[in-house]
């Protein structure tokens, strides 16, 4: 972790910014910023729209191939160890949380990633979701206590 | 928005879906074989607004700059965008506090547990996934077809 806040404009931070351009941009390509068709994908009722499983394997199948790369050199082209596999611990904290987002998920349309890349396109609507989803971030370690301490006690 | 390709009857919506899907591949590539950084929408966002991530928080601007400021400038290439997105304010809000507050928790969102964590078949990735995508098909099975809200 240490030695990484650079210059604005050295190599690693060069390079997320331009990874954050092909993101966002993807996203906007994929239709993923279109509240809309991310619900009808989770319409398995309704309408169905499977264009989002055609997103999601767009993505993963290239990055098969580059998690085989990245294990395998064991550190990045900037010298940044590669992370390390977390322990499959599936604990209270990952279920209520994507409980928790899939719901929020579902009543919007919006994930993370479209909120950000559709802040400054989808209207007063984006603005305000992003507001409240980093509301939500800053939140979250206070109800991540919470629920801790109702699981020890 | 649904239009079929002639000769190959796959409709274009789904083309457009696999090229932006391998583009956001590409830029979880980029930042885990440059950056040697997970690519996860909700981590990077999430640790600049708790204050986890301060030690890395000039990365994790650039990249957030990235998808804000670039998306717009595509827009133009487009007869229209719109996000449709409700115009009910107090579901922007729930939705908006649920997705920030559950992404923290779970440690991750659609990028993060959904790309790259089932591409590295990280099981709790798989299991985040698999969760989060019933509890939405649920959500939107109760608010639209049960309430008729959303």
């Amino acid at each position: 972790m240490a030695r990484t806040q650079g210059k604005a404009l050295d190599p690693r931070n060069l390079s997320a910014f331009v990874a954050g351009a092909i993101f966002g941009s993807g996203l906007l390509v994929s239709g993923m910023i279109d509240t809309r068709k991310v619900q009808g994908w989770l319409d398995f009722f309704g309408d169905w729209d499977p264009t989002l499983a055609f997103v999601l394997g767009g993505a993963v199948l290239p990055m098969i191939l580059v998690w085989r790369i990245a294990e395998r050199r064991g550190v990045s082209l900037l010298g940044t160890p590669i992370p390390a596999r977390t322990p499959p611990r599936i604990d209270r904290a990952l279920l209520t949380g994507s409980v928790l987002f899939g719901a929020g998920w579902g009543l919007a349309g919006l994930c993370p990633g479209p909120a950000m890349a559709s802040f400054a396109i989808g209207g007063w609507g984006g603005a305000l979701f992003f507001l409240a989803m980093v509301s939500g971030m800053v939140t979250a370690p206070t109800v991540a206590g919470w629920l801790s301490s109702r699981t020890t006690s | 928005m649904g239009r079929e390709t002639g000769a190959a009857m796959i409709p274009t919506d789904w083309i457009w879906g696999a090229v932006g899907g391998l583009m956001i591949g590409g830029a979880a590539a980029l930042y885990l074989l440059v950056n040697g950084r997970i690519m996860g929408a909700s981590g990077i966002l999430g640790g600049l607004a708790d204050g986890t991530g301060r030690d890395t928080m000039v990365e994790r601007l650039a990249f957030l700059f990235g998808t804000l400021a670039v998306p717009p400038l595509l827009v133009p290439l487009y007869q229209s965008v719109d996000t449709r997105i409700t115009h009910n304010p107090l579901i922007i809000v729930i939705a908006g506090l649920l997705v920030g507050i559950g992404t923290r928790l779970a440690n991750g969102c659609t990028s993060g547990h959904g790309v790259c964590g089932i591409s590295r078949l990280a099981p709790r990735g798989i299991v985040s996934t698999l969760i989060y995508l019933a509890a939405g098909a649920v959500t939107v099975l109760l608010f639209r077809h049960g309430l008729g809200v959303i």
